[in-house]
């Protein structure tokens, strides 16, 4: 009965992000775009959820993972022929070899997660304020060094040519293997005890559990499924810059996390899910939309309307729109509700 | 040739005290609001980028009339942040305030991109102060002597006003222990909107003086300035005044200083140096670097 429990607690957004995904195919390939997008997004705010949601650190540096997972999948599958005009100064490694599809999304993902385990290391000491600072000077020097070192990449130009591989199936598999891992490691022992960590660090302490190690654990995976999160989104776009994974993405993601609820994988994807999907309506709404009447919002409408909301949701309801619960399909006890998740 | 070179270092060391001492003002704005709220303010340099929209928008106004306008702006820009976002979030946690003040810093700068566009306005009213005079050999921008002047001025009012006027004693009672104060009858909204309405003055200071060195305001404004001088403020010690001063000023000097010698494929890479510095001292020394073993305000696992 709990097992069954559990299991629908990960069917109902599975069957969320398939709706999203099948829903696509309906539309042009100028509105499918964004179904795809918000599947992406849903991928990449499910592997931040892994580490701030399970262990209630804050931290600004996973788009840092997604920048690594997103270069290292892009500069790896630029087709052979066109790679010395693309990145005329990288290693011999990396120019004179090319991988697959799926080869470069696993690639994306040992890459995103290495780099969180040598981040993670040293900096999963610092709790709270000085964990933001820190992983927000992550986010900072990973941006600074792939703008620049165009031994690695394009440096400031844009990678372009990466082969548009992530449609609406590959989307939709990706965002439910994000799920699904993300899922798996919150009923695990380890999830359990990072979690225990969140409520009542001291208490966690007493009864042994090494709170570094847990929330290594969880960056590292978070990392890595950042990083493949990154390789979704630049088999999406087909091509990528350093802005497009910096202070924007990092911005809306958290701001995704936050206004679905940020202790629980539900609210994860359904922040990512109405998060993405108003700044889609809002995106095309800038472009002039006919409901009856015409729409036609200045530019830059959109991370204002999401900017209020994030803020609104702070202060009026922290715990966002799922109130941080995972969602289930019986009414809670009276005064059980507390222990779901 | 060796007087020249010396000439050049003389003037990089004069420009990069001129930077450290606009970042100083910012660390302390910064500094103050953290101690008596326990909140880093991301959104600072928003305050900043408001005062110099204000400027580019009065550039036909008489110059006075200009500047006076920025202030109220800026001043009231902060006091309805205090009202609005960081009294209603005063009982979270540090992280959650970083969050929120993340997102302030986005809306606003969206804000700005709807409203002006990112192409840029140009603040130019004050732009003579961008004439150079020489001193012994050395062009030294007035801008330049503005904003060491205005720093010393700045700091040596505000240190009379901490430690020679009663609601000096207040701020500094409640960033020591912000309780405490409150139980001996410090009244807690005073303070907190006294040290927001200083932080805002400091602001509107920073934005005049940032809009005659980079005339053209943009949406992101003194964003990537306040990244640093956030991260000089927690290198120097946040919990302190002075020290985050100092730690302002350092960074400021630094980055002005190592940018103007460094060759270009090396000082590219500077932001990387700036924020693996805050990351070690973070991580080797959580009070700051210029603080003497006080108890930091830093957790640890």
């Amino acid at each position: 009965m709990r097992r069954l429990a559990a299991l629908q607690q990960l069917a109902i957004p599975v069957l969320l992000l398939v709706a999203v995904g099948v829903a696509g195919n309906f539309f042009s390939r100028s509105i499918e775009i964004y179904f795809r997008n918000s599947l992406v997004m849903v991928a990449v705010v499910a592997a931040l959820y892994v580490f701030v949601g399970n262990s209630g650190v804050v931290s600004f540096g996973q788009v840092s993972f997604v920048a690594v997972g997103a270069f290292a999948a892009g500069v790896t599958t630029v087709p052979a022929d066109v790679k010395p005009a693309a990145l005329p100064d990288a290693f011999a490694l990396i120019r004179d070899h090319s991988l697959g599809n799926v080869e470069s999304l696993l690639l994306a993902t040992i890459c995103g997660g290495i780099f969180a385990f040598l981040i993670g290391a040293p900096l999963m000491r610092l709790s709270g304020l000085a964990a933001g600072i820190a992983t927000f000077a992550v986010l900072e020097i990973t941006h600074n060094i792939l703008r620049y070192w165009t031994k690695i990449g394009p440096g400031a130009g844009l990678l372009s040519l990466v082969p548009e591989t992530t449609g609406l199936l590959q989307g939709t598999l990706g965002a439910i293997a994000v799920v699904g891992v993300a899922f798996a490691y919150q009923r695990s022992r380890l999830g359990r005890l990072l979690r225990a960590t969140r409520e009542d660090p001291a208490a966690a302490q007493a009864v042994g559990v090494n709170v570094h190690r847990q929330r290594l654990w969880a960056f590292t995976l978070s990392g890595a499924l950042s990083g493949f999160a990154g390789g979704l989104l630049v088999h999406m776009f087909g091509s990528i810059t350093t802005e497009q994974v910096y202070l924007e993405l990092t911005f809306l993601s958290l701001a995704m996390l936050v206004v679905g609820g940020a202790t629980s994988l539900f609210g994860a994807v359904l922040g990512a899910l109405v998060v993405s999907g108003l700044d889609a309506f809002l995106g095309q709404a800038e472009e002039g939309v006919d409901l009856g009447f015409t729409l036609d919002l200045p530019t830059g409408t959109r991370l204002v309307v999401v900017g209020v909301l994030m803020a609104l949701v702070l202060i009026l309801r922290p715990s966002g729109i799922t109130g941080g619960r995972e969602l289930s399909l019986r009414l809670p006890r009276r005064g059980a509700g507390r222990e779901a998740a | 040739m060796n007087t020249l070179l010396a000439a050049f270092d003389a003037q990089t060391v004069v420009d990069a005290i001129g930077l450290g001492a606009v970042y100083a003002l910012m660390a302390v704005g910064i500094g103050l609001v953290f101690g008596v709220l326990r909140l880093v303010n991301f959104a600072y340099g928003q305050l900043i980028m408001a005062g110099a929209y204000t400027l580019a928008l009065t550039s036909a106004w008489p110059v006075g009339a200009g500047i006076a306008l920025c202030f109220a702006v800026v001043i009231t820009l902060s006091l309805l942040m205090d009202r609005l976002v960081f009294r209603p979030l005063r009982t979270q946690s540090p992280a959650v305030m970083l969050v929120a003040t993340f997102a302030i810093s986005f809306l606003l700068q969206s804000i700005a991109l709807l409203k002006f566009g990112a192409l840029g306005k140009p603040a130019s009213s004050l732009a003579s102060l961008n004439q150079a005079i020489s001193v012994g050999g050395v062009d030294i921008r007035k801008v330049t002597l503005l904003a060491i002047a205005v720093a010393a001025l700045a700091l040596g009012a505000l240190a009379l006003l901490l430690h020679r006027t009663s609601i000096g004693l207040h701020m500094r009672a409640a960033s020591t222990d912000f309780r405490t104060a409150r139980l001996l009858g410090v009244r807690a909204n005073t303070v907190i909107a006294f040290a927001v309405v200083l932080s805002g003055v400091l602001a509107a200071a920073v934005a005049v003086i940032l809009t005659v060195q980079t005339p053209l305001v943009t949406p992101d404004f003194a964003l990537k300035d306040t990244i640093i001088v956030l991260v000089g403020v927690v290198v120097g010690g946040i919990d302190r005044p002075f020290p985050a001063t100092l730690g302002g000023f350092a960074i400021g000097f630094a980055t002005g200083f190592l940018g103007g010698v460094l060759p270009t494929d090396l000082s590219v890479y500077l932001p990387s140096l700036v924020f693996s510095v805050v990351i070690l001292v973070l991580l080797l020394r959580p009070a700051g670097l210029f603080t003497r073993g006080r108890a930091s305000v830093v957790d640890r696992v």
